[in-house]
């Protein structure tokens, strides 16, 4: 529709800013998973946005002592490798003094003074000449700088699965979302039906009521019940606490888009089933639950996202010890105990976002049409 | 972990079947108790009208109560605790409030969130409308609109992990391994630790709520923008307009009320915003927001529940307007409707 209108000097500047506000949208999270596949030190070493390109790093390593020199044509030699016992890798510039690892080229001889001089291949093999013999033990430092080629790999994955406790954190998280998700959508769909097509008085109130409570701040709701839960017991940091929780918490959302969808079903449908004398509940199980799947799909991404997102209903209901941490607060906690590794945090990072991603991708029209039809929910 | 997937199995299965189980007998006893097939006409006409006025709160039943025990009840009682001390036991009057208005931190939020409020709903809805229109005008936009749709799907959590990542510092001399610093010293500017410098921090704070938001505004601005009528627009080109005239003059008041829903929208979400400050500065170096600071106040505070309760109290005043607003609009849709 708006393609036929002429808007625009060049299509060329339309294309380029959309691409520009892509790339600035897409990069952080690139930058994630790009990171979360590298080598371990590479993270470290360069940013993520070389990471195909050959990166330098720093190293040192030492020479052989007086023991190893040889005498030849009237000078002390010391030959070796400064990788000995160490990962080959390619010298691309090298130096005696910890403050210039790069002062002199690979094969190029350095003159140390005092008669001694040495030379460092780019293999890693030297020869370290004196005029006089060698004196001391131990050899001297070389250091480097190396190109490493860029190396991917999923070990990171593995460490924070097995023993950073994030795969334990999945579990624990699944275990709180699909009942959390699955609870509230039954009762909803009654309720919803029952607002929607039933008469009863105070309707309007109710459902006024429910409009409001859309917008309720959750920090309203939780000194209160934490005190319920500390008094029942049973629900105090227990499964079943959380998952009526965030029943409660969902049910407002889930009732608004269930009715306003369930009310703009056709009026014909649920008359003439009535004639054939069809009770209500007849009438719900038949009709009204078939035809709402869409609007029910659309719920149950919302409540299934906010749930598997959600941190702070988790804390406060099903606290905070090592075996119930859900990942958001694991995530949260390894920031606080790993915060420069960004090894374990972006690959711990990235299995709590492929879980929402997926669903997000897979059913994407749902979650478009959920946030259509409810745009009024304060999320 | 076998153990804890199987009780998570079956309690769907005793939840839903529950549910199920109560529903059906419940709906069940009703027609057991009055059957509208009674022999004589006038009791099967008395039954199907007790019937009709019974069965409604058998489906509402188990919401209302949720709603109750939930959230009504927790509101009423959470008014109640901000008038009472620490272990909610003796009334205390206005004291949490008159504490908030002196409390250093708790000003600091109050201005804190005053910026988020200032700049995050405008930014979304501003870049939301942008990416809507250039979106909408080309063959790749749906791919386009996915990606940048895409971070809506992430947890605040998982969004502050990735741009802790963006804003990383190393010393200057350092390969900087964030791509934020890594620009800043490509213009040969030195690098900053950004989540600490004070006042600017909020914003780089922002920045990841208006990364999530973005998406949320372009996919609800978008759907609204396709409703303008095509004549109206048309007319307009014929008549000469440019380019910036249509977009401002025609586009934007038609789909305002779209706009005005986007901006309350995220305007809620921001007076809730807490994740994102816990996980990136847990309130240090002037960051702290209202939300955090009730959390603060509940747990690490020494569980004050009166000062918590008082915090919690501020929030929902300030979403109050919005509150009446949307009930307004519903009923008003109601009236509409019927």
């Amino acid at each position: 529709m708006l393609q036929r209108i002429r808007l625009e000097p060049s299509r060329f500047a339309l294309h380029f800013a959309v691409f520009v506000i892509v790339a600035l949208w897409t990069l952080p999270t690139a930058g994630l998973l790009v990171s979360s596949l590298r080598d371990k030190n590479q993270i470290s070493a360069s940013g993520w946005w070389t990471a195909l390109s050959t990166s330098e790093q720093k190293g040192q390593g030492r020479t052989k002592g007086k023991a190893d020199q040889v005498e030849k044509d009237g000078k002390f030699v010391i030959e070796g490798n400064i990788f000995e016992g160490g990962a080959p890798t390619t010298v691309s510039a090298w130096g005696t003094n910890v403050n210039k690892p790069g002062a002199n080229a690979p094969g190029a001889t350095a003159d140390l003074g005092d008669g001694q001089s040495m030379t460092v291949n780019a293999d890693g093999s030297y020869v370290w000449s004196n005029t006089k013999a060698f004196e001391d033990d131990r050899g001297r430092r070389v250091f480097y700088v190396s190109s490493v080629p860029p190396r991917f790999t999923t070990e990171n994955y593995g460490n924070v699965m097995f023993s950073e406790g994030i795969g334990r954190s999945f579990m624990n998280s699944l275990t709180v979302t699909i009942p959390a998700t699955i609870i509230p959508i039954l009762i909803a769909a009654f309720a919803a039906y029952a607002l929607a097509w039933m008469k009863l008085p105070g309707r309007g109130f109710i459902i006024a009521v429910i409009v409001g409570l859309l917008v309720v701040p959750l920090q309203m709701s939780l000194i209160p019940l934490l005190k319920i839960y500390n008094a029942t017991g049973f629900l105090s940091k227990t499964y079943l606490g959380i998952w009526l929780a965030h029943t409660g918490f969902g049910l407002p959302f889930a009732i608004y888009l269930l009715r306003s969808y369930i009310a703009g079903l056709p009026k014909d449908l649920i008359e003439s089933a009535q004639v054939d004398g069809a009770n209500d509940f007849k009438i719900f199980r038949r009709i009204i639950l078939p035809l709402s799947f869409p609007a029910l799909a659309s719920f149950a991404i919302f409540q299934f996202l906010w749930v598997w997102n959600d941190l702070l209903v988790a804390m406060v209901f099903l606290g905070t010890e090592p075996d119930k941490m859900v990942l958001t607060y694991k995530l949260n906690s390894l920031l606080g105990s790993r915060g420069g590794n960004w090894d374990i945090l972006t690959a711990s990072a990235f299995i709590t976002i492929i879980v929402p991603l997926i669903v997000f991708f897979s059913l994407q029209r749902y979650f478009v049409r959920g946030l259509l039809a409810g745009s009024v929910k304060g999320g | 972990m076998a153990t804890q997937l199987l009780s998570a199995l079956v309690t769907i299965i005793v939840g839903v079947g529950g549910c199920l189980a109560y529903f059906y007998s419940s709906n069940f006893l009703l027609d057991r108790v009055f059957p509208a097939g009674a022999s004589n006409d006038a009791a099967a006409v008395r039954n199907l009208k007790i019937q009709s006025a019974i069965r409604p709160w058998l489906f509402l039943g188990p919401a209302l109560i949720f709603l109750i025990v939930y959230l009504i009840y927790p509101v009423i009682q959470t008014v109640w605790l901000s008038f009472h001390d620490k272990a909610g036991t003796e009334f205390v009057g206005f004291d949490n409030y008159v504490w908030a208005a002196k409390d250093s931190q708790f000003r600091q939020s109050i201005f804190n969130n005053f910026l988020w409020l200032l700049v995050v709903p405008a930014a979304c809805t501003f870049f939301g409308l942008i990416i809507a229109v250039l979106t909408d005008r080309i063959w790749w936009g749906p791919i386009a609109k996915s990606l940048i749709f895409l971070p809506l799907a992430i947890s605040f959590v998982g969004a502050s992990v990735i741009w802790k990542f963006v804003y990383d510092f190393r010393g200057e001399g350092q390969q900087q391994i964030g791509i934020l610093n890594a620009i800043v010293e490509y213009f040969g500017f030195s690098p900053q630790v950004w989540i600490s410098l004070p006042f600017w921090n909020n914003f780089f704070l922002m920045v990841i709520l208006v990364w999530i938001q973005t998406g949320f505004a372009t996919v609800i601005l978008g759907a609204a923008l396709r409703g303008v009528p095509e004549d109206t627009l048309e007319a307009a080109n014929i008549d000469g307009a440019g380019p910036f005239k249509i977009f401002w003059r025609i586009m934007v008041p038609q789909i305002m009320p779209t706009i005005i829903v986007v901006w309350t929208t995220i305007t809620v979400l921001v007076l809730k915003v807490f994740d994102i400050v816990l996980t990136m500065t847990n309130g240090q170096w002037d960051t702290q927001v209202l939300a955090n600071l009730m959390y603060s106040w509940m747990f690490t505070g020494g569980g004050d529940f009166g000062r918590g309760a008082a915090i919690a109290i501020v929030i929902m005043i300030a979403v109050m307007p919005i509150m009446v607003w949307n009930i307004r609009q519903a009923n008003a849709e109601q009236k509409g409707a019927h």
